[in-house]
């Protein structure tokens, strides 16, 4: 699937997407495969309290599931307007 | 049908109200928001800003938000337009224009569409301070602020 990152996650990463193979089966554990593969990683992930989650550009949460997803995408709370 | 756009060139407040009354004589109030880059952030002067967005995800959103607002008032026009890139302090970031017969309606949709906004809508500032480059915290009073629709 297609992970896109998305403000100081995507600086903290040096990515703004990758294609992700993984098999797992909620936002929660995908987050736990990303952040075990390298620090950048870990530190993009350490506090999820200031993660958000879209899933096929849909707000979403940690325990849904990915099943059939296709595009998922991590950023800070939103600061537009 | 909302008019919903999301571009980096500058707008223009007359022509987007020109373009909401063309035509038509049933309108009675026209109410516009224009939201502007401040030279202050954080207690820190703001010499520019980036603002990042998710194309596809941002147009989908602000459609829902704008889909929502004409469900609540009888709107007779509704356009949001929100720009994205490089931004200097004084330039104009977002544009609310809402038409109804009466103000009530065009007032309350407009900074509905607002606070929905601010929360809802995938965007992310950066400000240039003194100090380097920051991204601009979410504030808790826009969270309460798009609460209170909910309670209405």
């Amino acid at each position: 699937m297609k992970v896109l990152y998305f403000a100081w996650m995507r600086e903290r990463i040096g990515l703004p997407s990758e294609n992700v193979e993984t098999s797992a089966g909620t936002v929660r554990a995908l987050v736990a495969e990303l952040a075990a593969r390298e620090e950048r990683y870990a530190a993009a992930f350490a506090d999820m309290r200031a993660v958000r989650v879209a899933l096929d550009q849909k707000m979403s949460d940690l325990d849904a599931p990915l099943d059939g997803v296709r595009e998922v995408a991590f950023f800070p709370p939103m600061t537009g307007g | 049908m909302a008019v919903i756009r999301v571009q980096a060139e500058d707008f223009d407040l007359g022509r987007e109200v020109d373009a909401v009354r063309a035509g038509r004589t049933d309108i009675g109030a026209v109410v516009t928001f224009t939201g502007l880059v401040r030279d202050m952030g954080g207690g820190q002067p703001v010499s520019a800003m980036e603002l990042e967005h998710y194309p596809g995800m941002t147009e989908a959103a602000l459609s829902q938000i704008a889909a929502e607002a004409e469900a609540r008032w009888p709107l007779q026009a509704l356009s949001v337009i929100h720009r994205y890139g490089a931004l200097n302090p004084g330039d104009q970031i977002v544009l609310v224009v809402a038409a109804s017969p009466h103000r009530a309606a065009a007032f309350d949709a407009a900074s509905f569409v607002m606070d929905y906004l601010k929360t809802r809508a995938p965007f992310w500032k950066k400000e240039t301070t003194p100090d380097g480059a920051r991204w601009v915290d979410a504030r808790e009073e826009d969270d309460a602020a798009e609460a209170r629709w909910r309670d209405a």
